[in-house]
C-alpha cells in the first residue's frame, strides 16, 4: 500500500481547482491511499471541499494562526513532520504555490523532487517535460525514497465530486521560523474566469503592439466568457500583466478552447497550451509556427478580424 | 551588505530547438549554442543594481558545470560581477546535489544574499532556490519582481498565480528572479576585455564532498506527441461556423 499525501492549495475559503487534478494523478498509482492535508488558520471549509472529492480517502487538518498564508518556510517543516508520520509520497500542484513549497519540503526530507509530473507509469516511475516540453523524460525514483512531486495539472482531469472522506484534526511537532513574514497580497481583481481553470482562453501576443491595443483581447474574452492569456513577448513588452503569461515560464493550461491572437507560437509558448483541446490561431504571418499546432487557423490582420468576431458573436 | 552570491548556469540557448536522440538516450547537444540561463542574467542584473545603489560591496558569480562554463562566468564578469567561482563537474546533477553544492560555496563565502534564476530553461526543475534556503535554514523568496533592502531585512514582491505577494524576510536570504524584476544590461566590448583580468577560481566538484545519491534516473527520452493537422479557414464567418460545429461558441 502506497500512502500519498497531497498538500492542499487554498485561499482560506476555497480549495484550489488544481487539487482535484492532483487527486486524479495520485489515483493512477495502483494500491494507493490518498490523504489531503489542509494547513490553514481555520481549515474547516476547505477540508470539507477536499473530503467531497472522489478518490480522496482521508483529510487531515493542521489549524494554526501561522498557517493563514502559504509561506513555504513556515509550511515546509510542518509538511515534513506529517510525511515522517508514514507517507511514501507527498505531492502538490505545479502552481506558484506548489513550486514554492514542495522543493523546500524535498530538501528537508533529503530527497529530490519530480517537477511537473505529467504521467504516472508506476508508483516510482513518472514522466515529466524538459526543455520547454521539447523532450519528455521518464524518471525512475530509487526505492525507499519519499516521492516528492509537483503535478502538472493540465495533464490530468479534475476528480469529480461525490467523495465522503473522514476529516481529522492533527497536531504537528515542528519549530516554525520567524525569519519570513507575510505582508500582503495584491490580487488582480476581476470578474473574468481564472486563467488556469477556464474552459475558454483568449490570448494576445506581441502583434497587439501596445497595452492600449491589448484591450481588444479583454473585450473579445468578455464576449466569449473566456479568461485572458498573453505570450511572454506581450508580457515582456508590458502589454499584459505577468500573471496572464502562458508558457514555459508562465502558466501551463489545458482549456477546451484556446484562441491565440497575434501570437507567433514560440516553442516556449506552445508548451503551455499543448494540452488544449482546440487551438485557434489568428495571425497575419502564414508561416508563424502557431499554425503548426492550431486546429483552426486564420491568416488575417487581427485588428480587422477581432472586431468582426465580436460582432458575429453578438449577432 | 558585504556580499551577494549569484548563480550562473550554462544552458542551451533559448532559441535552439532541442531534439531527442533517435535511440531515446538523451537530447542532441553536440554543437548547439550555449548561453547564460536568461533568468540568471536577471538575477545578476539585480545584484549589480543593488551594488550600484551602494547597498552591496561585492558580487560573486558561481557556476556548476563543465570547464566550458567559464565562458558564461566571463559573461557574468563582463556584466559586472567582481569575481567568479566554477565548481567543475561534467554531466547531469540532481537538483538536491546542485543545492548542496551551492550550500558548500555559501558556507565558504558567507554572503548575506543569494540570487538565483527562478528556473533553468534546460531541465525546468525550478528547485535550487527553495532547496538551498531549506538547507541553509534561511528565508526563500521565489519569483521576485521587486526587491527593496531595509537594513537587515528585505521587502520582496513575488509573482504568484493570484497576483502579487509581498514578503518581508530577514537576511541572509535566498531569492529567485522572475521575468519582470529588471531588464539585464548589454555587455560592452571594453567590459569583455576587463572581465578577462577578473579572478575566476576553479574548484573541483569532488573536493566539496557533496553526496550524489542518484535518487532520480532518467531512463528514457522521447519527443512530445505531435498534434493532429488542423484546418485553415478563409474568413471570420468560416471560423465562427467551425467553432459552432465544435460547440465552442
Amino acid at each position: 500500500m502506497h500512502k500519498l499525501l497531497i498538500i492542499a492549495e487554498h485561499d482560506g475559503e476555497k480549495l484550489n481547482a488544481s487539487i482535484s487534478r492532483c487527486v486524479t494523478a495520485a489515483r493512477q498509482i495502483s494500491d494507493v491511499h490518498v490523504t489531503v492535508a489542509v494547513l490553514a488558520a481555520d481549515p474547516s471549509a476547505v477540508a470539507a471541499q477536499a473530503a467531497a472529492l472522489t478518490g480522496v480517502d482521508a483529510v487531515i487538518t493542521v489549524a494554526a494562526a501561522a498557517n493563514a498564508h502559504a509561506v513555504a518556510a513556515i509550511w515546509a517543516p510542518q509538511v515534513v513532520a506529517l510525511v515522517r508520520g508514514g507517507y511514501s509520497h507527498v505531492w502538490g500542484p505545479s502552481t506558484s504555490f506548489g513550486k514554492d513549497l514542495m522543493p523546500r519540503v524535498a530538501a528537508l526530507l533529503d530527497v529530490n523532487q519530480i517537477s511537473d509530473l505529467m504521467a504516472v507509469d508506476s508508483a516510482h516511475t513518472f514522466k515529466r517535460p524538459i526543455y520547454a516540453g521539447n523532450a519528455i523524460i521518464t524518471v525512475q525514483v530509487a526505492a525507499g525514497s519519499v516521492v516528492v512531486a509537483t503535478v502538472r495539472t493540465a495533464s490530468f482531469e479534475a476528480a469529480p465530486a461525490g467523495g465522503n472522506a473522514a476529516i481529522s484534526a492533527v497536531s504537528v511537532d515542528a519549530s516554525l521560523p520567524t525569519h519570513t513574514r507575510f505582508v500582503s497580497i495584491a490580487q488582480a481583481k476581476s470578474d473574468r474566469p481564472d486563467l488556469q481553470t477556464a474552459p475558454k482562453v483568449v490570448s494576445g501576443g506581441r502583434a497587439l503592439g501596445s497595452a492600449e491595443n491589448f484591450k481588444i483581447i479583454f473585450s473579445l474574452a468578455e464576449k466569449m466568457g473566456a479568461a485572458v492569456g498573453a505570450s511572454r513577448a506581450a508580457v515582456d513588452a508590458g502589454y499584459a500583466p505577468n500573471e496572464l503569461q502562458v508558457g514555459q515560464t508562465g502558466k501551463i493550461i489545458a482549456p477546451q478552447l484556446y484562441m491565440a491572437v497575434g501570437i507567433s507560437g514560440a516553442i516556449q509558448h506552445l508548451t503551455g497550451i499543448k494540452d488544449a483541446k482546440t487551438i485557434v490561431a489568428i495571425n497575419k504571418d502564414a508561416e508563424a509556427p502557431i499554425f503548426e499546432v492550431a486546429d483552426i487557423g486564420l491568416v488575417a490582420d487581427l485588428f480587422d478580424v477581432v472586431p468582426q468576431i465580436e460582432k458575429a458573436l453578438a449577432g | 551588505m558585504r556580499k551577494i552570491l549569484v548563480g550562473i548556469k550554462r544552458v542551451v540557448d533559448y532559441n535552439v530547438r532541442i531534439r531527442v536522440k533517435p535511440d531515446n538516450s538523451g537530447v542532441v547537444l553536440d554543437g548547439v549554442k550555449m548561453s547564460v540561463n536568461p533568468f540568471d542574467e536577471i538575477a545578476l542584473e539585480e545584484a549589480l543594481r543593488i551594488r550600484e545603489r551602494g547597498e552591496a560591496e561585492e558580487i560573486v558569480a558561481v557556476s556548476i558545470g563543465p570547464d566550458d562554463a567559464q565562458q558564461q562566468l566571463r559573461t557574468a564578469l563582463a556584466m559586472g560581477a567582481d569575481r567568479a567561482i566554477l565548481v567543475k563537474h561534467d554531466g547531469m546533477l540532481e537538483p538536491l546535489t546542485v543545492a548542496k553544492t551551492l550550500m558548500a560555496i555559501v558556507s565558504r563565502e558567507q554572503p548575506e544574499l543569494v540570487i538565483l534564476g527562478k528556473q533553468a530553461i534546460d531541465d525546468d526543475n525550478s528547485q535550487a532556490t527553495q532547496m538551498l534556503s531549506a538547507l541553509w535554514d534561511r528565508p526563500q523568496v521565489t519569483c521576485a519582481s521587486k526587491v527593496e533592502i531595509k537594513g537587515n531585512t528585505l521587502s520582496v514582491v513575488r509573482e504568484v498565480d493570484a497576483g502579487l505577494e509581498t514578503l518581508e524576510v530577514d537576511l541572509p536570504a535566498v531569492i529567485s528572479a522572475d521575468l519582470r524584476l529588471n531588464e539585464p544590461r548589454y555587455v560592452k566590448l571594453p567590459d569583455i576585455m576587463k572581465a578577462k583580468k577578473k579572478p575566476l577560481d576553479v574548484v573541483e566538484f569532488a573536493s566539496l564532498n557533496v553526496a550524489t545519491p542518484g535518487q532520480l534516473t532518467a531512463t528514457h527520452y522521447e519527443p512530445p506527441k505531435a498534434r493532429a493537422k488542423g484546418v485553415m479557414v478563409k474568413d471570420v464567418a468560416e471560423l465562427i461556423s467551425a467553432l459552432k460545429n465544435k460547440g465552442l461558441v
